[in-house]
């Protein structure tokens, strides 16, 4: 193409040029009349949020954001850990964690756990939101609403230990037939299938939280989808639910205990898991609370900014497939990977995030023993890396399997920062040290968790949260009958200790059948133990008070307070 | 025109009951199971979970009833967020979605129109070189980078300035829109300003141009009615699919600013098997774009009138 328009050009380049201009300007102008109009639009709609300081001394605000929104708050379904947190603050069962994770009466003011039975006796000041007594009742409809079959609660299992629970969710009973009575308004009773040492342990747990029947029957199959939606017991309220966008909490003055409450409102007008984003917004001063990840931890080391650290309960893990038919269900091909396997190394010098323990036993630190921490009574087998007898193992295996060379193993994985860290770097220290060959499978979380499920792997990246606060949760993880056992391990010796620790009441016994356990798990490498995981997060220094744990409401605000600075 | 327009309609029907076969033959095959969570469930609980959602019965079966429900403009209920109707998350979500996407479309075309124009003026001069090095830049950077970029610049500008200039994330308000829009709009105006310019280029070697300025018209009339005019007919027909794009590709974007649109919905349903929710939004999505494709081709025949509906 030519040159066409040069002759009379910059005459016409400049008039052209200011009519561009002018054009500019009026699309500028429409473009802010239109977001004007929007704005408004969404005012109506959405919520108009986010700009308060992230706390407030003067009205007792502190603003916070959420990692996600709770798929729904009805507590006989729920299972994520977003909503149990919410759940911790505006509801309350019959037992609660203190500030210093202690079991104190909730909605119970006293009980009596026997081998056979459980009384609650319900204090009288207990109230919900519509200023109605909270019974026993409403929690004898809650639990047998958890174990009907039509609820399809993932979390019926933990009403187990209660009689008849496990035949009425398989359909074998009816919900009537629970073991559990409201004998008056202020005493419920609780009949075990067998006796149970953790019972009073699981009352603080969130399956365990009573709904009114009538206002459940009221909400025609929504309970639990909006703040209005439910009825509230516990410290503060729910008073705004914007999906995706916004909650808000605000003390709750018919709440029993409502003097031990110092925040009055707790507003979360931001729900995203972008972890730069909720590290701007806190650089910005508008939330109180932000947690790091590797990505995010040196930009708020520059900052010079205080660093919290905390362990949240959970353990990781190699997890081996012991089917009979992979290579990994060889003793000796697991026992060279596990001597190459430096868990320090790993979470010092790869995942570099502070907070990390490497692991030593699939039992983490924070477990109660009989006194003391468990771990301290019980410490885990002694671990060494020895690369010799890494490799005297690996011939051993490669004669007992009948194979020159070893094959490649395949290691699955979820497809996140961490995991690619932690798979690729096993990959690299396995082929150094052993000569063998890792290919990494590397599926989100579903597809990740069908493979697991159908044994499609030899090894795959795992871990385990807490559901409840006593070791069993971890201890029975191995046990053949497991469904969550899905390299399938199985062995009488473990699963003999696994009933030993589940039937008896003795602390003792019990604690020495998790320290079989942690042995077994150990010698026979039935998982190769990662690390414990760290949480790390910076707070505003005004806002003191906030609980992390690993079982139970986490993090804590109910306990939270703001002083001046 | 009526005719046309109704052909159009029931072409497009046919189109989105198209899509919604082809995402529910896609959805039961991809490997992975809608209902495995983190804890295994025991046999007889899994038997419950899929007695509820209706995945006990044959495929076929649950396609029919799919169909059916559809038909009623019922899209059931979330398996992940279980009480919620797709409707319902449709409705409440997609209306931000839209003003998001409404305001990068417009700051698009604009921005892509002026822009592209004053490229093809000032050709291989200063301003034209500057510009299309920014349009490779706006073209070739993701959108995930301009929203972390835009958001981090928000921090430091509000850090400067000692006062909250504009919210970091959030939404609800004027303010909360302005970033996200832009950085949304930024590659589509990239693309849209490239196209303008080459359009624009061949516009002004055209014949008609020609004669206009032999016929001694005046530079605002030849430029506005015969060389804007005309040049920006191929932006209007990438437009319909544009604004698809924009308003579903909004899911970074909501993620890194904490607006609660459904790109984040649409996404995480995928991830999920969330399989309420994925036929929902794929064929609530799929009825939009064939919406606005048809939408142009109307616009296209009232701009251009060489062009006859028939």
């Amino acid at each position: 193409m030519s040159e066409v328009i040069t002759d009379s050009g910059d005459s016409f380049t400049r008039s052209a040029g200011r009519q561009l201009l002018l054009l500019g300007l009026l699309g500028v102008a429409g473009f802010a009349l239109l977001m004007l109009v929007l704005g408004w639009l969404s005012g109506l709609t959405g919520s108009s949020s986010g700009s308060a300081d992230a706390v407030d001394a003067a009205t007792g605000t502190i603003t916070l954001s959420l990692s996600g929104e709770p798929p729904q708050l009805d507590s006989t379904r729920m299972t994520d850990q977003v909503s149990g947190h919410v759940m911790g603050h505006i509801m309350e069962g019959l037992l609660r964690y203190d500030a210093q994770n202690r079991l104190v009466p909730g909605v119970a003011e006293r009980w009596e756990i026997t081998p056979e039975d459980a009384i609650f006796h319900l204090r009288d000041n207990a109230r919900w939101s519509d200023g109605s007594a909270v019974t026993a009742a409403d929690f004898v409809f809650s639990w047998r609403r958890t174990v009907t079959p039509s609820t399809a609660s993932e979390y019926a299992f933990i009403m187990f230990p209660i009689k008849n629970a496990e035949a009425i969710s398989n359909g074998k009973l009816h919900p009537d037939q629970l073991g559990v009575r409201a004998v008056d308004p202020r005493t419920l009773e609780v009949t075990f299938e067998r006796p149970v040492s953790y019972f009073d342990k699981l009352m603080a747990f969130s399956t365990y939280l009573p709904i009114r029947e009538a206002f459940f029957n009221s909400r025609n199959g929504r309970y639990g989808a909006d703040a209005e939606d439910l009825l509230y017991n516990g410290p503060f309220t729910m008073t705004r639910w914007v999906h995706g966008a916004h909650i808000r909490f605000e003390k709750n003055e018919l709440y029993w205990d409502k003097d031990r409450i110092r925040l009055n409102v707790i507003d979360m007008p931001y729900i995203t898991s972008d972890s730069n984003a909720v590290l701007n917004l806190f650089k910005d001063g508008k939330i109180a609370v932000a947690g790091l990840d590797a990505e995010t931890l040196d930009n708020a080391l520059e900052q010079r900014w205080h660093l919290n650290r905390f362990n949240d309960g959970s353990v990781f893990f190699l997890e081996f497939n012991h089917r009979p038919e992979r290579l990994t269900h060889n003793l000796n091909l697991r026992k060279a990977l596990q001597l190459v396997t430096d868990p320090g190394e790993l979470v010092f010098k790869v995942m570099k995030l502070p907070g990390n323990l490497p692991g030593e036993s699939l039992f983490p630190v924070w477990l109660r023993g009989v006194d003391g921490p468990f771990r301290q009574e019980y410490p885990a087998p002694q671990h060494r890396v020895d690369f010799d007898a890494a490799r005297r193992h690996l011939e051993l295996a490669k004669q007992e399997l009948g194979l020159a060379e070893m094959p490649a193993l395949v290691m699955l994985t979820g497809d996140n920062p961490i995991s690619n860290k932690q798979s690729e770097y096993f990959q690299n220290v396995f082929k150094k040290t052993l000569g063998i060959d890792v290919k990494i499978d590397k599926q989100i979380f579903k597809q990740r968790l069908a493979k697991m499920t159908s044994g499609q792997f030899d090894m795959v990246m795992a871990g385990w949260g807490p559901d409840f606060d006593d070791p069993l949760t971890f201890g029975d993880l191995f046990s053949s009958w497991n469904a969550n056992n899905r390299g399938r391990y199985n062995n009488p010796e473990l699963d003999r200790q696994v009933r030993i620790a589940q039937a008896s009441l003795d602390p003792k016994t019990r604690m020495d059948a998790f320290a079989e356990i942690q042995r077994i798990i150990y010698e026979d490498a039935v998982i190769l133990t990662h690390y414990e995981r760290g949480v790390v997060y910076v707070r505003d220094p005004r806002l003191q008070g906030v609980v992390r744990r690993a079982v139970g409401t986490d993090p804590d605000y109910t306990n939270a307070s703001i002083v001046d600075s | 025109m009526l005719a046309y327009t109704l052909k159009r309609l029931v072409q497009g029907v046919i189109t989105v009951w198209f899509i919604a076969t082809a995402t529910f033959i896609a959805m039961h095959n991809v490997p992975g199971d809608p209902l495995s969570n983190d804890k295994a469930v025991s046999p007889e609980i899994r038997k419950n979970l899929e007695e509820k959602y209706g995945l006990d019965k044959p495929v076929m079966e649950q396609y029919l009833i799919y169909m059916g429900n559809m038909l009623e403009g019922d899209f059931g209920i979330s398996f992940t967020q279980q009480n919620r109707r797709v409707n319902d998350i449709i409705r409440e979500h997609f209306p931000v979605s839209a003003i998001l996407g409404i305001l990068a479309i417009v700051f698009a075309a604009l921005g892509g129109i002026l822009w592209g124009a004053l490229t093809a003026l000032y050709r291989n001069k200063l301003p034209d070189v500057i510009i299309m090095f920014l349009v490779i830049l706006g073209i070739s950077v993701p959108s995930f980078v301009f929203a972390a970029l835009g958001q981090l610049t928000l921090v430091n500008v509000n850090a400067l300035l000692g006062f909250t200039l504009l919210p970091v994330a959030g939404w609800g308000s004027v303010g909360h829109m302005i970033v996200p829009s832009l950085v949304l709009g930024l590659g589509t105006m990239a693309f849209l300003t490239r196209l303008m310019r080459s359009s624009m280029l061949e516009v002004v070697t055209s014949d008609y141009v020609r004669t206009a300025r032999s016929k001694g018209l005046p530079p605002t009339r030849i430029f506005l009615k015969h060389q804007l005019r005309n040049a920006v007919l191929p932006v209007i027909t990438v437009l319909g699919p544009s604004i698809a794009a924009i308003t579903t590709g909004g899911f970074v974007v909501e993620l890194v600013f904490a607006i609660p649109g459904l790109g984040r919905y649409f996404v995480q349903a995928v991830q999920q098997l969330d399989y309420t929710v994925i036929m929902g939004t794929t064929v609530f999505y799929g009825a939009f774009l064939v919406f606005m494709v048809i939408l142009v081709d109307l616009i296209y025949g009232w701009v251009d009138p060489r062009v006859r509906l028939e």
